[in-house]
């Protein structure tokens, strides 16, 4: 074997009680795509931020082409050949890509644009150098990502979940750079939970859990299952069959809606119709930013309808678009929204005060008071029911990992018995295996008759929960799509607005 | 890039969990930061700081007389500051206490100002209820125009303090001036059965002190046990969760106003059937504004507010034998006040935050 690029021994990194990083051993070899795969929380982003020197290791070695390294910045990053992209892009939009460049890289605007154009060519990066970064798509942004790491001539390029935000169409070709990449004499290292990709494109993974390495192996000598399992360390529970429609009544309807809300930065809503019946789950397909938390808050109540907009939105046949969170929730609605802390959950509270946040009509209010004994048994009921992991009742919901409290937030509603579920981004930072009990969770209450309602940007988990799926884009609503009769990469141009707009197909 | 000189400096880290021995001994370290700096304040005006912490500390409570006094002062203080907290808990800062505090005194005065001459035992309870009335009257502009056109509360009610000051002045300089009170700027003086009995025989401590109690009691209850309390709570801690529950957000307002308009002009109300007897322009010594300092330091919660609105007034009291005996300017005592609430934010911010100093980076030996 030739020698490793990248050579970590015994690395490890604490945050007080917490061992994000315990003694990894990693080898990165030139000319290689290596996948850091693992749950969320087990430490991933923590040893990519030491490589990258954004934080310092508590202990171990790290040896660079032979020579011991040891980062204080991410300057000294670059310097040493290093490039990382981030999940969240950096880039500001009212500049060109070009500027974009220009503050970080040296030398002529001239001769960068010829370099951004030269790269693109080689690498498969196309993009336009002049143009603003405000009209690009998300896959433009994430090139000029690529582009602005290149620059530099890095022998290491981080790619931090680089597929998350991309349509199917944008992750093939993706891929293919890193691949033209890699036989250029680039080494990556790709992060993500996702096991196909991985697979796909990866020559090795080393696989983390609990801030350890537990695994180094070829994926393409593994199947999606074995690496599930080493991932998550026991066996992944079945997906769930859905039983077929029964063509319940409709739980919600909404009929042409309009919206133009007040923050001239948030998305227009035009024409949206949509319906939920009982039994059904319908799944919102589309990247984050195209008015899903728009659309959601219309939803839910806490944004409502001017008294003119009648007959929008109906549900359980009423309609409520002038109704506010509460009147609805009183109607059988229920909703899980995207963030957690500050809105699904007050963090400086205790899990049993934040039982009482939407769940207080089950009993847990006695003339006016609130009946404490009530919510600390129901506040452990649901910790039990959906495996909450917590020191107890008495926690604070700011004190929980992202996917414990979701496993609370969503239990708690769920314990409501609703007519009508709104999930948004139900696994967002939800370990592999609690986001498959969630899953199997919803398709149980799909099969006893509740309606269901999905937002979500992972399209795997789409196909697997939802009866239909629309696709929200640019403020617009698709046409619902059988999931059964559709595959992936037709939703995939309509996330890319090939079928509801005339312009261009982007990214 | 080379390390830049911000990387010296410590940064504030939020501690993952407020330890509760903490959050107790905040307020009594501030008490004791708060007094050496201003005995360090009196030393260098060349005063006898012993002298002045036997007058300032001590004295209020050596004898009943001025321990009374003490109560005295403490009831009004507390009564404000019970109400302000529970709107400082929902977020609504309600800074106007002065102003609710005039006008309750306003619409008490009414009924002995209007009718010197009635008799009967319901002459001061209608007195307290109309002053309620009136701060909750006063404090419901700055509701209306907060929850309609989103009108910062802290300026309406701030400056509604100054126009209920003018209207004080206008009343007292024009049609409610004292016919026979020299040209003072006065109230006639209030006949029997408008006073609040008195409490305790041989001072002036009365009924309001009972209410006052009661008052605390029912905070405690509605802050820490009720549903509504909880609400506002929500609301304070975490606006979008309260939307997302769907508690309503102007309804909180309205209701934190309300409460504590209520409570400062129920304050109002017995300063003027109490130790005073007449509408003056010195009703208040800055009740509403000290009251704010009592709810911070007394952590917002209704048990500690009563520590602390006993510690304000003996600093009221302590301060005015200082004045005297240790002749102390008059300034000397807001300046404490101001030190005490300073030294406690800052303890409060080391209750939930540590100092964090930047690590040397790590270097591997080669």
């Amino acid at each position: 074997m030739t020698d490793p690029l990248l050579s970590l021994r015994g690395i490890s990194k604490s945050y007080g009680q917490i061992h994000a990083n315990q003694g990894i051993d990693l080898d990165v070899a030139p000319r290689s795509i290596h996948a850091i795969l693992g749950e969320n929380g087990a430490g991933k982003s923590t040893l990519m931020k030491l490589i990258y020197g954004v934080e310092q290791p508590d202990d171990g070695t790290a040896i660079w082409e032979g020579e011991p390294l040891s980062l204080a910045s991410p300057a000294q990053a670059r310097r040493k050949g290093i490039g990382m992209v981030f999940q969240h892009f950096s880039l500001f939009e009212t500049l060109t890509v070009v500027e974009n460049i220009r503050l970080v890289v040296k030398g002529r605007t001239a001769d960068l644009t010829e370099r951004i154009r030269t790269l693109g060519r080689d690498f498969g990066l196309e993009v336009d150098p002049l143009a603003p970064v405000h009209a690009l798509s998300v896959g433009e942004r994430q090139r000029v990502e690529i582009i602005r790491c290149l620059m530099t001539n890095p022998k290491l390029l981080i790619l931090d979940e680089p597929t998350s935000v991309l349509p199917p169409q944008s992750v093939d070709k993706l891929f293919d750079t890193l691949r033209r990449l890699r036989d250029g004499g680039v080494s990556i290292l790709f992060i993500s939970h996702k096991l196909e990709e991985i697979r796909a494109i990866c020559d090795h993974a080393t696989i983390l859990r609990g801030g350890r390495v537990t695994g180094n192996v070829d994926p393409r000598d593994h199947d999606a299952h074995d690496l599930a399992c080493m991932m998550i360390g026991r066996d992944m529970p079945d997906p769930m069959p859905a039983l077929p429609l029964s063509g319940g009544e409709k739980r919600l309807e909404i009929i042409g809606l309009d919206h133009q809300p007040d923050d001239p930065f948030a998305v227009r809503l035009s024409n949206i119709s949509l319906s939920v019946r009982a039994g059904e789950i319908l799944g919102i397909a589309g990247i984050s930013g195209n008015g899903q938390s728009e659309l959601a808050s219309l939803i839910s109540g806490e944004a409502v309808l001017p008294r003119e907009q009648r007959d929008r939105i109906y549900m359980m046949g009423k309609d409520v678009g002038t109704l506010g969170a509460a009147a609805r929730r009183q109607r059988g609605f229920a909703f899980v929204p995207e963030d957690r802390l500050g809105r699904g959950a007050v963090p400086e509270m205790s899990l049993v005060l934040n039982s009482l946040l939407t769940a207080h009509p089950l009993g847990l209010l006695r003339h006016g008071l609130v009946d404490r004994a009530s919510a600390r048994a129901l506040t452990n009921e649901c910790i039990r029911q959906y495996d909450v992991r917590t020191s107890g009742p008495e926690a604070e919901a700011g004190a929980l990992s992202g996917g414990n409290l979701q496993k609370f937030i969503v239990g708690r509603e769920i314990m409501l018995s609703p007519k009508l579920l709104f999930v948004a981004q139900p696994t967002w930072g939800v370990d592999i295996g609690a986001a498959t009990a969630i899953r199997r969770r919803l398709i149980t209450l799909r099969n006893e008759g509740m309606a269901i309602l999905v937002i979500s940007e992972e399209l795997e988990e789409l196909f697997e929960l939802c009866d239909a799926i629309q696709v929200l884009h640019h403020g617009r609503l698709s046409p619902p799509l059988a999931t059964r009769d559709t595959r992936p990469e037709e939703i995939g141009r309509y996330m890319m607005g090939a079928h509801s707009s005339p312009e261009k197909a982007v990214a | 890039m080379s390390v830049l000189p911000a990387a010296f400096l410590p940064t504030l880290v939020r501690r993952e969990r407020a330890s509760l021995a903490a959050t107790l001994l905040a307020p009594p370290i501030a008490l004791a930061v708060a007094t050496i700096l201003n005995l360090g304040l009196y030393v260098l005006l060349g005063r006898d700081p012993i002298a002045v912490v036997h007058a300032m500390l001590l004295e209020p409570f050596l004898s009943w007389t001025s321990f009374s006094e003490v109560l005295l002062k403490a009831a009004p203080l507390l009564l404000i500051a019970q109400g302000l907290a529970i709107g400082f808990r929902a977020k609504v800062f309600n800074i106007g206490a002065e102003g609710q505090f005039i006008l309750g005194a306003i619409f008490a005065s009414a009924i002995p100002v209007w009718f010197p001459q009635a008799t009967g035992q319901w002459i001061w309870p209608l007195m307290l209820l109309l002053g309620a009335l009136g701060g909750g009257l006063w404090a419901s502009l700055t509701a209306f125009w907060r929850v309609r056109l989103n009108a910062n509360e802290i300026l309406v009610s701030l400056m509604l303090s100054l126009v209920a000051a003018q209207l004080l002045n206008y009343l007292l300089l024009g049609p409610w001036k004292d016919p026979n009170g020299f040209n003072f700027p006065q109230s006639v003086m209030f006949q029997y059965d408008a006073m609040v009995p008195i409490l305790i025989s041989g001072t002036r401590v009365n009924v309001s002190l009972l209410l006052t109690l009661a008052f605390s009691a029912a905070a405690w209850v509605f802050m820490q046990k009720s549903f509504t309390g909880y609400k506002l709570q929500v609301g304070g801690l975490a606006p979008r969760a309260a939307g997302y529950a769907g508690f309503n957000e102007g309804w909180a307002i309205w209701l934190s106003l309300l409460i504590g308009g209520f409570a400062a002009g129920l304050a109002g109300a017995a300063e003027v059937a109490g130790p005073l007897g007449q509408l003056q322009r010195s009703i208040s010594t800055g009740y509403g504004y000290a009251a704010i300092i009592v709810a911070y330091l007394g952590g917002l919660h209704p048990l500690g507010i009563v520590f602390s609105a006993l510690l304000m007034a003996v600093l009221y009291i302590g301060g005015d034998n200082a004045m005297v005996s240790a002749n102390l300017p008059i300034a000397a005592v807001r300046v404490f006040q101001g030190s005490l609430l300073l030294a406690y934010l800052i303890a409060v911010a080391f209750v939930r935050h540590r100092l964090e100093w930047p690590r040397a980076a790590v270097r591997s030996q080669s």
